[in-house]
């Protein structure tokens, strides 16, 4: 059976969705091929939070794009996509770090993202059970998050309702030269196919830069009001993104069920699900600095998964260079709950208009081969 | 008979029990049930073993302390809602 389509979207994690989402939007005649759950893989193990971030300045740019994306989104997304409004609170521990929470302001005020400066004591208030020996924080209100499945979930429903056909269960076996082959042997044709599987992209493009790295996250029960605002150390850059070691950093949001999930921890090479209850308990430890009470809460679960790590922390936004019919969205680390509908609507921009609304350079996948080319 | 008795407060209302009595136990003793569940539930103790979770309570305001793995204390202060 061979059918034809506009573009073929492999994956249904928040980033295929928001990709599907954006061509059924525009017209175009979508196909999303699942092998799984929608929002099953990561989308399901990550924390959800939506979030600016400054690791450079294409990290800036396409997470305050996106930021904003999702809060035009947030009236239309299900009561179970749990979106919340609960703003971030970047926590320095000394006066060192207060440095960079003014420095961070202002460079967030260049991208129109509003934030501010709490001092030791409007942090006690904010939030009573951090340590009082804190120096102070940067509030920025217009961060959020949510239960990214079910967002994924609508984004799927949506572009189904706009005319997409999902496949599901179906595993994408081979895709190239405009043709998508499912393991049932049906034929998918489209003059674009957009790679998002995410830590899986890898299995078709045995090439791609991406590296899975491994995180854990702990939930735990109902404790309406322990904590207000997602909460993140400002050293989780230098704690949490070093390349090279396993890490952990403090990172606790507050769920509408009054849950509170704790995370966070990095590690490469780690290729098993498996719990490691060493790196929970430097979780936990490192939590108990900011927040001492955080112990005496019940944990009911705690999971493993997998980002989809590039070298550089940015996503892989653009065309395939070996094939004119294979484009590339995924790579998003950490942030691909935040980035997946600016993502989108910078990889649609390129393929329907060839403009986009922040520039696409720094994520096109060809940076690594100019890279390797000159090395 | 153990002599000793030990009184806690269950919901604010005073109960008296001998000494080894778990706190799911003093909790029956005051009422019919342990907790609410979010959806409106009542709940009570179903393994009294530490698997079920359905016996939690608030103790000594710890929230969502298995009653049924903890013993009685002089004192001990137990909400279940």
């Amino acid at each position: 059976m061979s059918e034809d389509w506009d573009v073929v979207v492999a994956g249904a994690g928040i980033v295929g969705a928001a990709c599907a989402h954006e061509c059924a939007s525009r017209g175009l005649r979508t196909a999303i091929v699942e092998a799984g759950e929608i929002g099953g893989g990561a989308t399901a193990a990550g924390m959800g939070h939506i979030v600016v971030m400054d690791d450079s300045p294409a990290q800036l740019a396409l997470t305050s794009y996106s930021q904003g994306l999702w809060r035009e989104l947030a009236s239309r997304l299900p009561a179970g996509a749990e979106y919340e409004s609960c703003g971030t609170l970047w926590v320095a521990s000394d006066e060192e770090e207060m440095e960079e929470v003014h420095r961070k302001r202002a460079l967030y005020a260049t991208v129109g993202i509003a934030s501010e400066v709490l001092d030791s004591h409007s942090l006690s208030e904010a939030e009573p059970h951090l340590s009082p020996a804190l120096a102070g924080a940067l509030l920025v209100p217009s961060d959020g998050v949510l239960y990214p499945p079910c967002a994924a979930e609508y984004l799927v429903r949506d572009s189904v309702r706009l005319g997409a056909k999902l496949y599901s269960p179906f595993k994408v076996i081979s895709a190239g030269d405009g043709l998508v082959r499912l393991n049932d042997g049906t034929e998918l044709r489209a003059p674009r196919i957009i790679n998002a599987l995410g830590s899986e992209a890898t299995t078709l493009l045995p090439d791609l830069p991406i590296r899975k790295r491994k995180g854990h996250l702990v939930i735990t029960d109902r404790y309406p009001g322990f904590v207000h605002h997602q909460l993140v150390e400002l050293g989780y850059l230098k704690s949490a993104h070093s390349i090279a070691t396993d890490s952990v950093a403090f990172n606790i949001q507050p769920r509408k069920t009054g849950q509170v999930l704790l995370g966070s921890s990095r590690q490469f090479g780690a290729e098993d699900s498996t719990v490691d209850y060493s790196m929970v308990a430097a979780m936990i430890e490192r939590a108990r600095v900011f927040m001492p009470e955080i112990g005496t809460l019940s944990a009911i679960r705690i999971w493993t998964g997998f980002r989809a790590a590039t070298p550089d922390k940015l996503p892989l936004i653009g065309p395939w260079q070996d094939d004119p019919t294979l484009f590339l969205a995924a790579g998003h680390e950490g942030l691909g709950i935040t980035t997946s509908l600016g993502t989108a609507k910078v990889l649609v921009d390129y393929l329907v208009d060839g403009e986009t609304q922040i520039p696409i350079d720094p994520y096109l996948p060809a940076r690594f081969v100019r890279s390797e080319a000159h090395a | 008979m153990p002599d000793a008795s030990i009184s806690l407060l269950v919901n604010g209302a005073p109960v008296s029990v001998t000494p080894g009595t778990t706190v799911a136990a003093a909790i029956l003793m005051s009422g019919p049930r342990a907790r609410i569940s979010v959806t409106g539930e009542p709940r009570a103790p179903l393994c009294g073993m530490g698997i079920c979770f359905e016996c939690r309570a608030t103790i000594n305001g710890f929230a969502h302390t298995r009653s049924c793995q903890v013993l009685c204390e002089p004192g001990m202060d137990v909400r279940t809602a």
